[in-house]
């Protein structure tokens, strides 16, 4: 048994998630939604034994590495980190509809890293020869995750509040009736930042140390430091935004949109259009 | 009346540096400007300008888009952030520092009421004995309680972690801390970068400015060395460095081992691997030649570019070589050259030799020579970044403090609990700064317990 098979099961069960999560949505049926988690914890146990076996085997092959070093690395991290999150979240807050919001960002990522990326194990070139590695990585993906997790939840907030607005009867039922109201989606909201803000601060502040380490400059302004800074304004204005008259909800949720938004380019825009220190080994 | 239009416009002055819309508008400006500096290249290269129409740059210079973030409206919103920052705490904290170090003892009707948890209890027993019992049931369960008399009655109040009130000061603070350690950085430190050959050694690095900076001792660098894994990506980066005093090697800096990712610091300063190359000096390299009809090999040494003459009237010079040709060539190891090699009367052929190992791929070329590369002595110049920034502490400082206090504002709650003892019973009271449905469940179990005692 190999690492890759196991993403690729990983895959197919998030799949599977999905679909159950969309099948409680329309099916009303809550035993439908606690299967749309355990499907979800059972492709992030897999996926967790499959990184494990991928870590095995760089060490097979002589390199011995963290398996965090290479785009496909990262992205296949990345939505191990979003399904952590929203499985934290899920457990304590039981509200199953925002599984099929989220998990399809996991199943994205796995999609993308088994179909689209070169999934080679190569050795660490000396840029990534340290420890500050790990730290940096889990802070940051950590802190994107969560980011993910509130963008699926404002998502939620968007539809179900524009549809209100629309006049649609909640209570009647349809797709809506399993979304928690708006107040708890805001807060949800809230809570998945509040999570993710930290992360992002102590991310940030291990790359700043990193780059301080291997450098001597703790600060650059290379494009991905800069971005890093761009989301870090972003819900930095967002918790602002939280207890200020006239910024909560909608533009609360929308900011969190784009504060995902921003996440992502910082992830993955900055090394496909700009240049800097981030290259993922090409 | 213009004494007063004065305090009013001073007024309106300080209600707008303390405005949280403000603080805001910059966030998100901040977080929109930044993006230029990002697109557009900074301490641009000839070769980007010469992409850009001359308009653009015109306009690009004129608005500061080429080192964007040292312009001065970029650091005057930084400023005004953080005179926002500092106004929102003067505002707010003396409130919040009221909270913490003045806590309300009696819960009074009013304030019952502005309270989300209240829970009256009917308990026998004597209001001095109630109260002695609330006491100690306050400080096993929950945090040890203040006692006041009032009305003929008892109030006991009981709170755990107040400061966390003051996380948010602290993350503020931090970054006026974090602001203070750059200051200090780019006042009192430098960035700096020097090439130093092997065997070479330097007692001054040029600034970005282009300063020179004397270092106060002697940086040698003993030996460079570059290896590569077998699939040809760089492995490692290597410079021995010595640090010199009056010319005499400091004892615990003799011969250190510098790679990227752990660099060397003597008195503040620091040097990092940053880049490598070929040193001036050139090389020596290593050809032996045989001819293929027989006789002993010859053994020629060669500079880069230099024509050596080779037996039968041929000649050969060395255009480029490496020690280890595994990133260039799939399937060879060990030294190789690029040569070009002119038959007697014939025109320049350029083609790649390698070491004896590879006989056959040696033979393809040279007529009746049979050329091998032996190796080279090559001398290679070691690239470092140095830096002296005693800023840094203060900056490692403020990010400790804003850890901090991120946590102390997020994930604690000041939680107070309010006790009336009378002689009909307790009326117990609670409140907390934050997460209201965990207070609720915590509050309800100490009312369960209470029940039990």
């Amino acid at each position: 048994m190999s690492s890759s098979m196991l993403f690729n099961v990983t895959m197919v069960i998030y799949m599977v998630s999905t679909c159950i999560f969309f099948a409680f949505l329309a099916s009303r049926n809550k035993a439908v939604g606690l299967t749309g988690t355990y499907a979800a914890l059972f492709g992030f146990l897999v996926q967790t034994a499959a990184i494990g076996l991928r870590w095995k085997e760089s060490y097979d092959q002589g390199h011995g590495h963290a398996p965090l070093s290479n785009l496909f690395e990262s992205v296949v991290f990345f939505s191990w980190t979003i399904v952590l999150i929203f499985l934290i979240i899920d457990f304590k807050y039981k509200y199953r509809a925002i599984g099929f919001f989220v998990i399809p960002f996991a199943l994205f990522g796995m999609a993308w890293a088994q179909l689209g990326l070169d999934s080679g194990i190569e050795p660490l070139v000396p840029a990534l020869q340290s420890n500050w590695l790990m730290y940096h990585v889990i802070t940051c993906f950590l802190g994107y995750a969560a980011f993910a997790v509130a963008c699926g939840i404002s998502i939620m907030y968007l539809i179900r509040e524009s549809m209100e607005k629309g006049g649609a009867d909640v209570q009647a039922g349809g797709l809506l009736s399993m979304f928690p109201s708006i107040r708890i989606l805001d807060d949800l909201n809230y809570k998945a930042i509040m999570i993710g803000f930290p992360l992002l601060s102590l991310g940030i502040i291990t790359g700043a140390a990193w780059a301080n380490y291997a450098w001597g400059t703790y600060w650059s302004w290379d494009p991905k430091e800069t971005w890093s800074l761009i989301v870090w304004f972003v819900y930095a204005a967002f918790l602002h935004a939280r207890i200020t008259r006239g910024w909560v909800g909608r533009r609360a949720a929308i900011l969190s949109v784009i504060g995902f938004a921003a996440t992502i380019f910082c992830y993955l825009g900055v090394n496909l259009f700009l240049s800097g220190l981030h290259s993922y080994g090409k | 009346m213009t004494t007063t239009n004065k305090r009013g416009f001073a007024q309106e002055v300080w209600d707008f540096f303390c405005s949280l819309k403000l603080s805001i508008f910059l966030l998100i400006g901040l977080a929109l400007v930044s993006i230029i500096g990002t697109v557009i290249q900074q301490g641009p290269q000839r070769e980007y300008l010469a992409t850009l129409s001359e308009t653009k740059i015109r306009l690009y210079s004129a608005l500061g888009f080429f080192d964007m973030y040292h312009s001065w409206w970029f650091i005057l919103l930084l400023y005004l952030l953080t005179l926002n920052l500092i106004c929102c705490s003067i505002k707010r904290l003396p409130r919040v520092w009221k909270v913490v170090s003045e806590p309300v003892l009696v819960m009074d009707d009013n304030f019952e009421k502005s309270l989300a948890n209240v829970k009256d209890l009917k308990l026998k027993g004597s209001k001095e004995e109630l109260k002695e019992r609330m006491a100690s049931f306050l400080r096993a369960e929950f945090a040890a309680p203040v006692i006041t008399e009032s009305n003929g009655e008892y109030h006991l109040f009981a709170q755990k972690s107040p400061w966390c009130r003051l996380g948010v000061y602290v993350v503020h603070l931090s970054i006026i801390v974090i602001f203070i350690g750059a200051l200090i950085g780019s006042f009192a430190g430098y960035k700096a970068y020097t090439n130093i050959p092997e065997g070479g050694a330097v007692s001054q690095v040029q600034t970005q400015s282009g300063k020179m900076i004397p270092l106060g001792f002697e940086v040698r660098c003993e030996k460079f060395s570059v290896s590569y894994y077998d699939t040809g990506a760089p492995k490692e980066f290597k410079s021995v460095l010595t640090v010199l005093e009056n010319g005499k090697p400091v004892p615990g800096f003799q011969s250190r081992p510098i790679i990227v990712n752990d660099p060397l610091t003597y008195k503040g300063i620091t040097f990092y691997q940053s880049s490598f190359g070929q040193s001036d000096e050139g090389s020596l390299y290593h050809i032996t030649v045989r001819d293929r009809k027989g006789g002993a090999p010859v053994k020629l040494n060669a500079r880069q570019g230099e024509r050596v003459a080779l037996p039968g009237g041929a000649f050969l010079s060395v255009m480029e070589a490496t020690m280890d040709v595994r990133p260039f060539m799939r399937g060879f190891d060990g030294p190789g050259a690029q040569v070009e090699f002119t038959p007697a009367g014939g025109n320049p052929q350029p083609f790649v030799i390698l070491s004896d190992k590879y006989e056959s791929f040696n033979a393809q070329h040279g007529g009746d020579l049979l050329i091998t590369f032996d190796g080279m002595d090559q001398k290679f110049y070691t690239g470092l970044q140095v830096a002296h920034d005693p800023g840094v502490w203060v900056v490692w400082f403020g990010c400790f403090l804003m850890v901090l206090g991120i946590c102390m504002a997020f994930f604690m709650s000041h939680k107070r609990v309010w006790a009336r003892v009378t002689d009909s019973g307790v009326t117990l009271g609670g409140s907390a700064s934050k997460n209201p449905a965990g207070f609720e469940i915590c509050f309800d179990d100490l009312v369960e317990k209470i029940g039990k005692a």
